[in-house]
Formats: structure tokens, sequence, C-alpha cells
């Protein structure tokens, strides 16, 4: 009995949270004093941008990425959102961790950046021990690992990591519950169920770039479209034997009108409402 | 909303999974493999906490094999479920218990025997000739119960299987894309289609 106890006590130490893991090289993760950090956080925070808490956490996205013959296609939406405001229309939810890597932000932002940073870190530091570049399997187990040690502490991230290696393309879906999963193809996010709508009706994995390019495009535009969360502009990158590469950001509201050429932009003069007769 | 079941014979289990992973309403993965072997002649089936479920289960698994290593011998199905149990019981009394079920089937290398445990998220474990978890439970036990008989052959337990499938098939809300059914007998692990069966 004496033993339960004790790890009772010990479990309930912040400090003890040190010893089980990724701080052994003198870098942890802050939590509140007090005897139970994670309920203490939660009660000012909001979880699932419902509740009017001192903390709102950027929360709504569209994220997607998908393998194919060429490579792996990573894109996302720009729109952060704190409750039912719009915080930012130009955030960057795709994380260049080093140029093999990639990962994606949705869920906490901030949770989303500090630990894929942490595992930029720690695939430098497996490149500099063991002379050759990570696998995308084991830095999204790095990731998945260094995450469920935190489970129940009130983090929240849904990310992907994508990349390339010595097996061709790699893509790992990877969240904040500790489950980590290989797929073709992922979507992630408030959006990510009108993305997959597009998607898995007219995903191929023999698509040339152009066309892969095409499909994430209009699958974030269609979820930009429907989904509230959602928006600003599209953000894309290709990772191929190369490395990724970037491509230049698109506005979903010009997406709109070049994907409904019957929709014309009127200017105000020309309006017929103010056509004299 | 995992389906998780298996029914033992004389010398073989037949385990059957779904093969889903699911995130709130989306479908994230439907062709994961929800098993672990822990030896040749023995599968570990997890269901519960995503997260939880493929951490416990490779600790499990790690261990298992360490032992394999260290004593030139695998535990025995026994043995194995005991271990699980226990672990899973100090796991309990902590501040942040394992939320897994599982069942346990193998068959002893040394009698020939085969058994299956279950082993639900509060530690309870029992020695069963069929076993479920989940919502699926509700669905497949009474199959079971009505057709299990003692020392059943490989085809009639198949057959239960499909019984077990139609009913979930035809009353539970929840559409599984695929199921994978492994069969441990004296031989080893095989997995089998659908079609197969």
């Amino acid at each position: 009995m004496n033993r339960f106890v004790e790890q009772l006590v010990n479990d309930n130490n912040p400090a003890n949270l040190e010893e089980v893991g990724y701080a052994s090289n003198g870098m942890h993760f802050e939590l509140a004093s007090g005897n139970n950090p994670a309920a203490f956080t939660e009660q000012f925070t909001d979880v699932k941008s419902e509740k009017d808490a001192r903390i709102k956490i950027a929360h709504g996205t569209t994220t997607l990425a998908f393998k194919f013959k060429e490579g792996v296609i990573v894109a996302t939406d720009s729109r952060a959102t704190m409750g039912n405001v719009i915080s930012s229309q130009s955030v960057k939810k795709v994380i260049e961790i080093n140029p093999y890597l990639l990962g994606t932000m949705a869920g906490g932002a901030a949770d989303c950046s500090f630990w894929e940073r942490v595992l930029g870190m720690e695939c430098r530091l497996y490149e500099l021990r063991n002379k050759k570049r990570i696998s995308v399997a084991a830095a999204s187990k790095l990731l998945s690992n260094l995450v469920y040690r935190y489970k129940g502490m009130g983090l929240s991230m849904g990310t992907m990591v994508a990349g390339w290696d010595g097996k061709g393309p790699g893509l790992y879906y990877v969240d904040s519950d500790g489950e980590r999963l290989c797929n073709d193809l992922f979507s992630v996010g408030s959006g990510s169920t009108f993305a997959y709508g597009v998607l898995d009706s007219h995903y191929r994995y023999d698509m040339s770039v152009d066309e892969a390019k095409d499909l994430a495009r209009r699958a974030i535009y269609h979820a930009t479209h429907r989904d509230a969360f959602s928006g600003g502009v599209v953000r894309m990158y290709w990772v191929n034997q190369n490395g990724w590469v970037a491509y230049p950001l698109e506005d979903v509201g010009q997406l709109y009108y070049e994907y409904h050429p019957e929709i014309q932009l009127t200017n105000a003069v020309d309006s017929p409402l103010n056509a004299t007769a | 909303m995992d389906a998780l079941f298996a029914i033992a014979g004389k010398d073989f289990v037949i385990s059957v999974s779904d093969t889903a992973s699911a995130r709130s309403i989306v479908r994230m993965k439907k062709n994961c493999d929800k098993t672990y072997k822990l030896s040749s002649h023995t599968l570990l089936a997890v269901c519960g906490e995503p997260g939880d479920t493929a951490n416990f289960a490779e600790y499990i698994q790690g261990n298992v094999r360490l032992y394999s290593v260290r004593n030139s011998q695998d535990l025995s199905p026994s043995e194995t479920a005991n271990f699980i149990r226990n672990e899973l019981a100090g796991s309990m009394r902590s501040r942040k218990p394992y939320n897994v079920n599982m069942l346990v089937a193998g068959v002893d290398q040394n009698t020939g025997a085969a058994s299956l445990y279950r082993i639900d998220y509060l530690a309870a474990m029992a020695k069963v000739p069929f076993a479920a978890h989940g919502y699926c439970a509700y669905f497949v036990y009474s199959v079971m119960d009505h057709e299990y008989t003692e020392g059943l052959t490989l085809e009639q337990g198949f057959d239960i299987v499909k019984n077990c499938l139609t009913a979930l098939k035809e009353r539970f809300i929840v559409d599984f894309p695929d199921f994978s059914i492994k069969v441990i007998s004296t031989n080893g692990t095989r997995e089998y289609d659908l079609a197969e069966i």
C-alpha cells in the first residue's frame, strides 16, 4: 500500500515530469505551480472556442497533406480565430522543421509551434549523433512520444508530419491524444470534413504535380468556403526527394472568382442601382 | 467504437478486430491493425482510449519480447496475460491510468492448448472461451453464447464469426470498413481474408 501512496505523491510533483523524459537536456515545459496544474489552467482556458475564458486559444483550421507518386503535397489555410474573432488571416500553419520535414498546425497554435520547434531540435540532434537524416516515421514517433507524456494536461494539437526519407514520401498524423497514424491522405481541423469531401472524390496516387497542387488548392478553397473558422490564403508545399519547396500564397477570395467565372466583380459605380434612368 | 472479439477452440483462437481509426466524427484511417504480436504464438488485441492503446501495447510488446530474449524462452499465454494484468493494475493506481481493453489470445507451445484472456481497463481478467469488447459486445455476445460449443472446429468458429459480423452489419449503426481476422494455432499466427472464411 505504501508503494501506491508513494507513487501518488510522486506523480503529483511536476518536477517528476522532468525525470521522465526529454527534459534530460535541462529544458522543460513550464507548468502552473500547485497541486494539479492541468485542472488549474483548464478553468481559465477555452478548449473548444465556446467558453468565455481568459485564455483564448487560437483555433479553427483546415490543413491537408497527401502522398502521391511525386512526393507529398501539404496545404493549409491561414486563418486564426479566438472565440468568434478572426485574430489573424496570415498565419503560417506549415512549420518547416528542416529542409526535408514539414509539420502542420491545427488546434492550439502555441502548442504546435512550440512542440514542433522542439521536434526540430531533436531531429537536428539525431542528425549530429547518427550522421544521417531522421526518417519521417522516427520523427513523428519522437513527436507523439513527446506529447503523450503531457496527455491530459490540456495540450491541443492535430498535426501532420510530412517529408522524404530513404523509403520515399512519408506522411504521419500525430495528435495530442498520443495517436500516431500513417496513411496516404490526411486532413485535420474544423474544415477537414469539407476538404476530405473534395480530396476523397478526386485523389489518385498517380497524379502529376500540377494535378496534385490543383486538388490541394481546391480542397482548401472549398473548406474555407464552408467553414467559418478557415480562410485567408492557401499556403502550399511540395516535398520531393530534394526537400520541400514552397509555392506563392493564393488568396481564397481571388480563388472564388477563379472557380466561379459566372460571378463578376462589379464596381459600385457601375452597379445597376446607380444607373441613371 | 472499436469492434474487438475472439473465439477460442481447443488448439486455436480466432481474433477479430475492425480496422478503422476514428477521430471525433472523422475516419482518419481504414486499414489499421489493432493487434500486436507478442511472440510467435501470442497475440494481443487492444481497444480503448486513442494514444493509450498503442502506447500500452508497445510497452507490453517490448517487455514480453525482452523476456524472450533474456530467457531464451517465450512466456506462455497465461503468463503473458497475468503480466499484462499486473502492469495494468499498477497503472490503475497511478495518477494517469491507461484506459485500455484487451484480449490476449495464445497457444501454449508446451501443451498445445489454446487460451483466451479478456482484460478490461479496470484490470479485471478472466480466462474465457469467447469474449468481446466495446459496443460490439452488445451484439456479438448473444451470438457467441448461442452458437458456441466446446471443442469446436476452425470452420465452426468461422461460422460464428460470420454470424457475429452479420449481426454487426445488420443492427449496429457504425459501418466498419473492414475486419482483420487472425487465427493463432500451433502453427503460429495466420491472417484470413473476410472472403476466405
